[in-house]
């Protein structure tokens, strides 16, 4: 009850198009299963940013316009699905996830609107969720269901909490995506079998599986080896990103 | 090595030093582990810790050959650089008839590229991965020595290019694979493929050298059900295959596609067996391996042999003469696999026939019965 009210309280506070997320717990891929992770309340946006939205951004601020990005914020292929700076395409490109873009600039993006780039954590903790449950990663027709959508690039769907989304034809930036990375090579992680949680290890051998909770969780082992793989400066024709707040 | 069918003089110098090997060691005085030459390493019992010791002479750019073609045979003397371009391609194939599966690929098809080297050359992958797959790569091959087989050095993003180069020290027919978390999902998407590092000396010459991989697919729908595809991982992990195909679809190499060969040919097939769960009992039915390279090791360990075993991750050389034509099927003797799961290719075989070596007496099978 209380916590239901705590969630009227807070849908009344997020902005439109975003989503409140109520405090709860997941279990990192990374982590001990008994050990789960605390995550506190926080709004995600309902959707990815859209091209259209971007383009706005890009409108407002010259130095993020495709001609005039510094190289150290975004890579050569930076918003190359472009036809020009300030042209994302039709209306229905418009209305397409936008693509190609760096850390950096998803990062500046978010900023401009007040918000800030979900952490791994929370991330992961929304994208547990199906329609009906928040965490439906034991089932194993849910990874099932996943593992179609990342390789057949198709579906999408609005979570229990009313998130669209999230494992449709496409990753997203969070905010801490190569924080252990930066920390440790991947060789010691399999060295030892482990990763900080956060969705980080070894990416390059079978022993990969060591110290995850969940070794059937491939959709969370796809999203944890392509975090692994970026640097802030990636601009990828399948990575996109959504604010938080 | 190939010692006992080598059909050039390298078996006389082979012998002398052989030889001169066994007086060494008989004086007492010979360490064969620190001798690096290779011809040192194949003195029996001997274990060599290698070091590249070739001056390596000039580049080349590697010919790489969708299967079942194998690139021609390297008839240089000296090691040199190869550059290998391999280029990773996600892309929606057929796996049978109207059965689509969007595989992810070294070179654009299932299996990959056939890679040839020579023992002792200096190789440098260069992989690129497309600007549109959705997929990090990299690439574990089991021709190299060192942690990950290359699958530490080799990660790409998609829009980039990943570089690493190791010496080809054991000569072999070896497998290589993605190995990006969770590898078996690359791996039964159809990330592999087959690197020959020829030995100093080459291989016998044959007539006609083919490429087969054998391997799975695990799809949500069951065997020849039409659309589009995905990986069950139950069906992965139970190790239930929905198919098992050669070359990376049912009728890869059969009917108009199959293998060609004429009566009076020597024929050598590079047989691998990707998984990525089963092991092969690889057979041609009507014909005998006359030589097997058990393994894909240096050694002709058998002659002989009617079905020979390829462990998943692992391959083998056969090598036989076709003596009389017809239809020679290629099976995986795990005989289910190859009526209802796809496991069939075909060696279409031309030419004269001896009815010495064969021919119907009496029986429904026989003309004018
Ligand atoms: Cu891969």
């Amino acid at each position: 009850m209380i916590a239901a009210l705590l969630s009227l309280a807070l849908l009344a506070k997020v902005p439109a198009g975003m989503v409140p997320i109520p405090a709860g717990a997941y279990h990192p891929l990374f982590a001990m299963r008994n050990a789960p992770t605390r995550v506190a309340a926080f709004a995600v946006d309902r959707a990815p940013v859209t091209r259209g939205e971007f383009l706005i951004f890009v409108r407002a601020n010259p130095a993020w316009r495709r001609s005039a990005i510094k190289p150290s914020l975004a890579g050569a292929s930076y918003l190359s699905d472009w036809p020009s700076d300030l042209d994302a395409g039709n209306r229905t490109s418009r209305d397409q996830p936008v693509r190609n873009v760096s850390w950096f600039a998803a990062r500046a993006y978010c900023a401009a609107r007040g918000k800030r780039l979900p952490t791994t954590d929370e991330w992961e903790y929304v994208a547990a969720a199906d329609e009906k449950r928040r965490d439906a990663t034991s089932d194993p027709a849910f990874i099932q269901r996943l593992i179609a959508m990342y390789t057949n690039h198709r579906g999408g769907f609005r979570n229990v909490y009313g998130v669209d989304d999230l494992h449709a034809d496409g990753w997203e930036w969070t905010a801490d995506f190569n924080s252990a990375m930066s920390a440790m090579s991947a060789g010691d992680s399999m060295a030892r079998g482990d990763g900080a949680h956060g969705g980080h290890h070894d990416l390059g051998c079978a022993g990969a599986a060591f110290g995850a909770a969940d070794p059937s969780n491939y959709p969370a082992f796809l999203r944890s080896t392509v975090r692994a793989g970026l640097t802030r400066q990636s601009a990828t024709s399948h990575l996109g990103f959504r604010c938080a707040m | 090595m190939p010692v006992a069918v080598h059909e050039s003089a390298h078996t006389v110098k082979r012998a002398a030093v052989a030889a001169a090997l066994v007086s060494l060691a008989l004086l007492g005085t010979a360490t064969l582990t620190s001798c690096t030459r290779a011809d040192a390493a194949e003195s029996r019992g001997s274990i060599p810790v290698r070091t590249p010791s070739d001056p390596i002479e000039g580049q080349e750019v590697a010919v790489l050959t969708d299967a079942p073609n194998v690139p021609p045979p390297i008839t240089r003397t000296h090691a040199t650089k190869v550059i290998v371009n391999l280029d990773i391609i996600e892309k929606t194939v057929q796996i049978a008839d109207s059965v689509e599966y969007n595989v992810w690929t070294f070179g654009g098809s299932v299996p990959g590229k056939f890679i040839r080297v020579r023992e002792g050359d200096l190789v440098e992958i260069h992989l690129k991965n497309a600007a549109g797959n959705t997929m990090p790569h990299n690439i574990d091959l089991h021709a190299v020595t060192g942690p990950g087989g290359g699958a530490k050095v080799s990660m790409v993003l998609p829009g980039s290019e990943s570089i690493f180069r190791f010496t080809a020290m054991n000569p072999g027919l070896f497998i290589y694979h993605c190995a990006t978390s969770p590898v078996p999902m690359h791996m039964a998407n159809g990330m592999y493929g087959m690197i020959l590092v020829q030995p100093k000396d080459g291989l016998p010459k044959v007539d006609r050298e083919y490429y087969v991989m054998q391997s799975e697919y695990y799809t949500t729908g069951k065997f020849g059900e039409h659309g589009l595809q995905t990986l069950d991982m139950e069906k992965g992990i139970e190790e239930r295959p929905t198919y098992v195909v050669f070359n990376g679809a049912v009728g890869a190499i059969a009917g108009a596609k199959a293998l060609q060969a004429k009566v009076g040919e020597r024929v050598r097939l590079f047989v691998g067996d990707a998984g990525p769960n089963l092991t092969s009992s690889f057979h041609v039915i009507g014909e005998i391996f006359d030589n097997v390279y058990g393994e894909g090791g240096t050694v002709a360990t058998q002659h002989n042999v009617q079905t020979t075993l390829i462990p998943a991750g692992g391959s083998t050389i056969v090598e036989f003469g076709v003596e009389q034509p017809g239809d020679l099927m290629i099976v995986d003797h795990s005989i289910f696999r190859a009526f209802n799961q796809g496991a069939l290719g075909m060696i279409h075989v031309t030419g004269p026939d001896n009815a010495r070596i064969y021919a119907g007496v009496k029986g429904l099978g026989v003309k004018g019965e």
